[in-house]
């Protein structure tokens, strides 16, 4: 445990040099954690949205600069395209604003929930730090996650999982068409 | 490639990219704007902006030179779109007092943004390393991922004027995007099945084949090929639509919501909706010419190193018309992007909005459907063509064709014969007689 802990505090910075890469990829992971502060942080529910599509987005260029090209593609297909206009959508229709009046100054849920949160987020860091950090890799291999390799996966050893997806997803538009289908 | 645009760092040579595609796109912008309102004077019978930048000397002025005196320099209103931006920019910029302050000026950048970040993967030539900015594997993708990011700039324009009518035309937009991104996905999709790649580089490669693999002369474009053609229609609705262009302008329906969502904007902040419009135009338009009508070639579909082969008292005839479409590229490219954009013009010009409804139907219960038919024939060919080979593939793809549609129909015969119109736009055209009118409230009340 101990060992673990002082892999967490004191990282071997003698591999890591200040390339134009890592300064990059700093400035994105900045951005996506600041975003994603700003999700939570934010009173008002659109602008909280709008902290989640840059998160979504800035990812999606981490992604990019691992060389997932796919992966990042499709991050901001589904999440920053589809799924985040919905939810805006949503919150628009619904004129969510900031709830001004049931706002309590001395909330003590809000310090039990960053002590829980901080301590969530040391036992995760414990698990899965120690693991990253003698890696160098800069990304994966070229053509690692490029189309063709996904669709081949998709198609040869996940056949049976993708098609119960698909299914469910099928299931899942029937449903939403017999609900606003409804005869009145 | 020069030697020494291949030493630079790779930096360089990206923002080199980036500079050959994005400089001519916004030089484009103002030449979009004057080439549509003068079209639109010839559609509709009158001149349009002439005026501004022509040069009439006097006649006995001493300042004048001699062989300038009585003469006139005509620009044909090249000059009007830069005067109206000199306009719209010494305009007074007002910011209601009651809007979301930080969105509201956020709205305009995020509109600009998609426009010019979709033609990334677009090669607008030949010239390796020049063009497409980055020639990744997931040009399509790429496409359809950045045209589904111009639903933000529209939505929260609407949201942050905090005006109904921005507002309605926000929703409006978001739900007309998200119908017609399906069908633009799907005829892409075609595309990408039967060049069997997702690059845009790609594409045009496969364009410079045999014409169905047969015609050795005439080279592949995909606007030729039966399922190309039907993508390139669902394509060009689409494309429409996504612009948010007349027929689909409905965002911005001046009769129902006074300029839908940017009522609030003016000055230099309504200049940038409007640019972001024009430059997505034109790139739509060269994601048309690159997909279904053969990218930067020649905008005849001949393949000259063909005839050069089988007719060798043409080749040095032909060796020009090589040369022509390799070095000249760039401007066929544009010529293209051209008489798309003519399209789009002519659409303004001659089709009535849709009604709300009437869009949603298109999208979803037309193109969709077209489309995703389209996919399941392409794919059908293209196994049958592994198994069976090109003649017996054919036939039996236009048996699946037939069949599919044959079972479309017979799925909407199913159906209860359906009313065109909302019930309660109904008007009797025919009078009531006066016997069936409805008892008068006067004699209720007695």
């Amino acid at each position: 445990m101990l060992n673990l802990f002082a892999a967490v505090a004191a990282p071997k910075m003698a591999g890591f040099a200040i390339t134009g890469e890592l300064l990059f990829f700093a400035a994105l992971a900045g951005l996506a954690m600041l975003s994603a502060v700003g999700v939570v942080a934010f009173n008002n529910a659109v602008r909280s949205a709008l902290c989640l599509v840059l998160n979504f987005f800035v990812l999606a260029g981490i992604y990019f600069t691992l060389n997932a090209e796919m992966m990042g593609i499709t991050q901001v297909v589904v999440y920053t395209g589809a799924i985040m206009v919905l939810f805006l959508f949503v919150i628009m229709l619904l004129n969510l604003s900031a709830p001004a009046l049931l706002q309590d100054k001395n909330d003590p849920k809000t310090a039990v929930g960053m002590t829980l949160g901080m301590v969530m987020f040391t036992l995760v860091a414990l698990q899965v730090l120690p693991g990253l950090m003698s890696k160098t890799e800069p990304g994966a291999v070229d053509g690692y996650g490029s189309p063709v390799n996904v669709g081949r996966a998709l198609f040869t050893g996940f056949v049976i999982p993708f098609e119960a997806v698909s299914i469910l997803l099928l299931i899942g538009i029937v449903g939403s068409i017999l609900l606003a289908k409804r005869r009145f | 490639m020069a030697e020494w645009y291949d030493n630079l760092h790779p930096v360089w040579q990206a923002l080199i990219r980036v500079l050959l595609f994005v400089g001519p796109l916004l030089t484009m912008v103002p030449a979009l704007i004057w080439f549509e309102r003068r079209v639109l004077g010839w559609f509709q019978d009158r001149i349009g902006p002439n005026r501004v930048g022509n040069i009439t000397f006097q006649k006995k002025d001493k300042w004048v030179p001699e062989f300038l005196r009585g003469k006139k320099i005509r620009l044909f209103g090249l000059i009007q779109p830069i005067a109206d931006g000199i306009k719209l920019f010494l305009k007074e910029d007002i910011t209601p007092s009651s809007v979301d302050k930080v969105i509201y000026f956020l709205a305009p950048a995020l509109a600009l943004f998609p426009a010019f970040a979709l033609g990334a993967t677009l090669p607008w030539g030949p010239f390796k390393g020049l063009t497409p900015v980055a020639d990744v594997n997931i040009g399509v993708l790429w496409i359809m991922a950045i045209s589904s990011l111009g639903v933000y700039g529209v939505v929260l324009s609407g949201y942050a004027s905090n005006n109904k009518y921005s507002l309605l035309g926000g929703l409006r937009s978001s739900a007309q995007l998200i119908s017609y991104e399906l069908g633009m996905g799907v005829s892409l999709a075609c595309i990408a099945l039967s060049t069997g790649s997702l690059k845009l580089t790609d594409m045009v490669t496969a364009q410079e084949g045999p014409l169905w693999g047969v015609v050795p002369a005439v080279s592949n474009w995909n606007i030729l090929t039966p399922h190309g053609a039907i993508a390139a229609v669902v394509f060009a609705i689409c494309m429409v639509a996504e612009t948010n262009r007349a027929p689909f302008d409905l965002p911005e329906a001046e009769n129902e919501l006074v300029a839908g969502y940017h009522t609030e904007y003016s000055s230099m902040k309504f200049a940038v909706f409007f640019m972001g419009e024009y430059a997505a135009m034109a790139v739509y338009g060269g994601i048309f010419a690159t997909v279904f009508l053969g990218g930067w070639h020649m905008p005849i579909p001949v393949r000259w190193d063909y005839i050069a082969e089988s007719q060798p008292m043409l080749s040095g005839v032909v060796s020009y018309f090589q040369w022509a479409d390799f070095w000249m590229a760039p401007a066929w490219f544009l010529l293209k992007v051209w008489i798309i954009i003519f399209g789009f013009v002519w659409l303004r010009a001659t089709m009535p909005r849709l009604r709300y409804d009437q869009l949603m139907s298109l999208g979803w219960k037309t193109l969709l459907p077209i489309a995703t038919v389209n996919l399941i024939v392409v794919a059908t060919w293209l196994l049958l063509q592994e198994v069976a080979g090109p003649g017996p593939a054919l036939a039996l793809s236009v048996c699946t064709f037939a069949a599919l549609w044959i079972i479309f129909r017979a799925v909407t015969r199913l159906e209860p014969a359906k009313e065109n119109f909302l019930p309660n736009r109904e008007i009797s055209m025919v009078e009531v007689k006066p016997a069936e009118k409805p008892e008068a409230p006067e004699a209720a009340v007695a």
